[in-house]
């Protein structure tokens, strides 16, 4: 009997990250400490090389007996996952150089992480999902402690660790009465032993266990508890890698499943999210007023833009996913610049993460202020900015779908948010001078610039972003 | 297609930004350049949009100087274009720019540089919002224009900015969401943004409800009506002089012009079901904040309550769907844009020599004083709306149009007439009149050049529109009876249908 092997053509992206990081590691290992900036350029270049391929490619299609699926939506978040993974290592190096905290694994672990990712965003089975996502679980959890002497780094990490163990046995837990209801562990069988049997209450157990262990993966509430402990405790460039790349491709993961395997039951799983994502909006306006640590107060932030994202995917509905790739798009860009600035905000005696640090910053360094404000405002929704138009097309779905309450109770808590961002402003604006930061390091002003830049100038060039989006949308219908 | 004149209006001043933020260095020679720029970009704006007056086709009721590109995809597109309802409120912002440039020359002397900025894209805003065809448009500029006034209110404020600012912006904020709501239900109902199409689409009655209610909480803040006005004194007390006229002779405008544009043409059924409420919001504002006017201690604060007051006729004129409430309604806005932007520019002529807005703090200034006295003279009485002065032609259009539909509602409007000119004349009493005897007052000057260049164009054109007020109403004319007739077409269209549900 002749194997045959698989069509391993839509696969190329993620070969090159798993082979590349095995590489670098070796690079690493045997170079020792000193090969740090090697190893760390060379990710990116790596990172770089996957989302060139993935955007001049065409290869698209299913392989591995239908458990891996390349498609335009996976495409696009793919893309999306690799340009911030990409971007959360460039920003690290300086901070690397100053907190002595140059560690080859680190890079590589980021690496390996992204290839979870993309398998995540990829998977088109039960086993296939599970298998990307403890990938890339186990590298985030050993980033989240990677500054080993730091009790508050080690703590983030453990706290991560088990509660991401939790989720991941709660996760198993509902596939595998998914797949004793069903018989079946791909997505597409499912959805149809779903639409001729129709649903069962053990069936809805595992729905309802996938969904909460999903949740976790994207901090929502009620399963955000770890996010505000772990943003807060995990250094900087680790907290501002957990904000973008991973949420990008636990959302999309989740946007696959609901909609490719569980569409037949969309009524169960559609109230699921509609209460997760008011949720999160609720909470993570409402808790975010309190908060004087600026990662703390992003660590709810993320909170509540998960939920705005949930808001798309609540109405199920192509114009729905459609919102849902938008934001997640709009939500990296804001989030990188965001953190951008909070690496810049370092002194001579280190770095600061109160949020009274930045008083007078639009005396001490205009351009930053301006920057992080025009993201703030945008965090916050105002127009032009890319954040409003984010939120324009997930309300706009679900006012489609009807749901007429989540949207307004949407748009009330993001009054609320603005609260906590203005505040922020205020700060930088309206508040005298504190002491000067040091000037920024060149790679974090690329990334503010880019960041500020899409954010600012995208209300000139949204059409042809939404005609992507869009793209991306319908290969999931 | 021709050149797209209103798009160049409206992103002239970011020209202006453009060249500002060349200008290097921070001492004095550089911030006279920055005045100087914003000056020229404005005034040169200002002599670009006189360029639609000139060319603005009166016997047309539809919309002109259109412009139209793709944007956002799905009908959501990029759309320009100006009728009689919102062509004056162009011109009118496009005038004000250069005196609220000019007003600032002296009074703001750090962060010039921010300062103009924030000035001129809110310029930018401000013209945009009344060019949009497009409702994702009018809103992207709607909105936007709230971190600028933010920022001018925040940073140059007074001393209690940052509760103002904070107030101003999620006041209008909230309001503001709920209409984007009703936007999104809008384009789902009639697959487009499109304004104009918007206008011809008749909605169901029972949706009309709810989006009129949606439109009116961000138009009724922005306006702003009783009960939702306590943010307005609040941000005028704080902003600087310049940012206090813009905020009254534009931003309150927009609620107005919200009102004409969107919540008549669109919804009649539910406009004419809310009318009544309308207009006993609209009363209660014109006695009730009047009252409160008579009791302020603070000059600006005084002329924040009757400006609550004055868009109390407003509403009311608007709501009677009658032509000459409409017509005077619209004039109204324009002379209150006009005379409560001079009245702010007067306070900030006293305010920049003694910093303090108590009116206790004043006394006798016409012995100092004399030119000032007059000019104040003049706004104060166009305030309070006596005949030869552009207030008094809205007032009179507005009350004969409520008269016409309600009694009873313009009997209770005409005592606020009675009113505004009790809390006017007694401020004017006690600032202007009475005895020098304060020391600070003893040494004040009269008006600089500066601060008369600012003030006798505005006299002129208070007398002027006070006895001929004809070229406004020519440009309004053929719009709003366009919307007159609409409205009536649609009601009665919905009465037949009414009647055959039955």
């Amino acid at each position: 009997m002749v194997t045959e092997l698989p069509d391993l053509m839509p696969v190329l992206p993620e070969l090159l990250l798993a082979v590349g990081a095995l590489f670098l590691l070796m690079v690493g290992v045997f170079g020792g400490e000193r090969s740090t900036p090697v190893v760390t350029g060379m990710s990116v270049a790596v990172l770089t090389v996957a989302a060139v391929m993935l955007i001049a490619s065409p290869g698209e299609g299913v392989t591995f007996g239908g458990a891996f699926l390349q498609d335009g939506f996976s495409r696009y978040l793919k893309i999306l996952t690799l340009i911030g993974s990409g971007l959360a290592i460039a920003m690290s190096v300086a901070y690397a150089r100053n907190e002595h905290f140059e560690r080859f694994e680190y890079p590589v672990l980021i690496v390996l992480a992204t290839l979870g990712m993309l398998l995540m965003l990829s998977a088109n089975d039960m086993i296939a999902l599970y298998l990307g996502l403890e990938l890339q679980s186990l590298a985030l959890y050993v980033v989240a402690s990677i500054n080993r002497d730091s009790v508050r780094s080690t703590e983030a990490g453990l706290k991560y660790f088990v509660l991401g163990a939790l989720s991941s046995g709660m996760l198993l837990y509902g596939m595998s009465l998914v797949y004793g209801f069903t018989g079946q562990t791909g997505f597409g069988p499912i959805a149809a032993a779903l639409s001729a049997e129709g649903t069962s209450l053990g069936l809805t157990f595992g729905l309802v266990f996938i969904l909460a262990g999903i949740a976790f993966k994207i901090s929502a509430v009620p399963f955000h508890m770890w996010t505000p402990d772990v943003y807060e405790g995990a250094p900087t460039p680790v907290t501002a890698f957990f904000a973008a790349a991973p949420k990008i491709a636990a959302m999309g993961m989740l946007t696959r499943i609901v909609i490719d395997a569980f569409q037949p039951v969309g009524s169960d799983w559609q109230q699921i999210v509609v209460f997760v994502a008011i949720a999160s909006m609720a909470l993570g306006a409402f808790a975010a007023i309190g908060q004087r640590n600026i990662k703390r107060l992003m660590a709810y932030s993320s909170i509540s833009h998960m939920g705005y994202a949930l808001v798309g995917l609540a109405a199920g509905s192509e114009t729905g996913v459609e919102g849902v790739v938008v934001y997640l798009t709009a939500y990296m860009a804001m989030t990188l610049g965001a953190f951008a600035c909070i690496l810049a905000m370092r002194r001579k005696e280190g770095m600061v993460e109160e949020i009274d640090e930045l008083a007078g910053l639009s005396r001490n360094n205009l351009p930053m202020a301006v920057l992080l404000a025009i993201i703030l405002f945008s965090l916050a929704g105002i127009p032009p900015f890319v954040g409003f138009f984010a939120k324009f097309y997930v309300f706009r779905a679900a006012v489609e779908a009807g749901l007429y309450p989540l949207a307004v109770i949407g748009v009330l808590t993001s009054v609320v948010g603005a609260y906590y961002y203005l505040r922020i402003v205020k700060v930088m604006f309206f508040d005298d001078p504190a002491q000067k930061f040091l000037p920024m390091p060149g790679e974090l002003k690329v990334v503010l610039g880019l960041s500020g830049a899409f954010v600012l100038f995208f209300s000139v060039f949204a059409g042809p972003v939404v005609a992507l989006a869009s793209e991306a949308a319908k290969t999931l219908f | 297609m021709s050149w797209p004149i209103l798009s160049t209006i409206t992103f002239i001043p970011l020209v202006g930004v453009f060249f500002i933020l060349l200008v290097r260095g921070d001492d004095e020679s550089a911030r006279q350049n920055i005045r100087w720029v914003s000056l020229i970009t404005t005034g040169f704006t200002f002599l670009a949009s006189l360029f639609i007056w000139a060319n603005f086709d009166y016997q047309t009721a539809g919309f002109q100087f259109e412009e139209r590109w793709d944007w956002l995809g799905g009908n959501i597109s990029y759309r320009m274009g100006v009728d009689g309802i919102s062509m004056l409120f162009v011109i009118l912002t496009t005038f004000l720019m250069p005196f609220c440039i000019l007003a600032s020359w002296v009074s703001i002397e750090r962060r010039v540089k921010e300062y103009m900025i924030a000035f001129l894209v809110l310029e930018t805003l401000m013209i945009g919002v009344f060019c949009a065809l497009d409702l994702v448009v009018f809103y992207v500029f709607f909105e936007a224009g709230l971190i600028p006034m933010f920022l001018i209110i925040g940073i140059w404020g007074g001393k209690r900015r940052v509760y103002a600012s904070y107030k101003f912006f999620l006041y209008t904020l909230l309001g503001s969401v709920l209409m984007l709501i009703a936007i999104m239900a809008m384009y789902w109902d009639a697959g487009t943004t499109d304004i104009p199409t918007l206008m011809a689409h008749s909605f169901p009655a029972s949706m009309q409800t709810w989006l009129w209610l949606a439109f009116f909480a961000s138009f009724a803040v922005k306006m702003p009506m009783w009960p939702v006005h306590t943010w307005l004194p609040d941000a005028h007390v704080e902003a600087p002089t310049a940012g206090s006229v813009i905020l009254a002779a534009i931003l309150l405008k927009m609620g107005g012009y919200g009102f004409l544009r969107f919540s008549l043409p669109m919804f009649p059924v539910a406009s004419d079901l809310f009318a009544p409420f309308v207009f006993t919001l609209s009363v209660v504002a014109i006695v009730y904040t009047s009252l409160v006017a008579l009791a302020q201690e603070d000059i600006k604060k005084l002329i924040a309550y009757s400006s609550v007051a004055h868009m109390g006729y407003v509403t009311m004129g608007i709501f009677t769907m009658t032509e000459q409430g409409i017509q005077g309604g619209l004039f109204q806005m324009l002379s209150h844009g006009i005379v409560s932007g001079a009245l702010f520019l007067c306070v900030g002529v006293i305010y920049d020599r003694m910093h303090t807005r108590e009116i206790a703090a004043y006394s006798g200034l016409v012995n100092r004083m004399p030119f000032y006295a007059v000019a104040f003279l003049i706004f104060t009485l166009a305030n309070v709306g006596l005949p030869g002065t552009s207030g008094f032609v809205g007032e009179f259009l507005t009350l004969l149009g409520a008269f016409e539909v309600n009694t009873w509602v313009a009997l209770i409007a005409t005592t606020g007439v009675i009113l505004s000119a009790a809390y006017a004349l007694y401020l004017y009493k006690r600032v202007i009149f009475g005895t020098l005897d304060k020391e600070s007052l003893k040494s004040i000057l009269d008006l600089s050049l500066r601060e008369k260049v600012i003030l006798v164009p505005l006299i002129v054109l208070t007398v002027f529109f006070g006895f001929y007020p004809a070229p406004v109403l020519d440009v309004t004319q053929a719009s709003v009876d366009a919307l007159i007739q609409n409205y009536q077409a649609a009601l009665t269209a919905a009465g037949k249908t009414a009647l055959l549900a039955h």
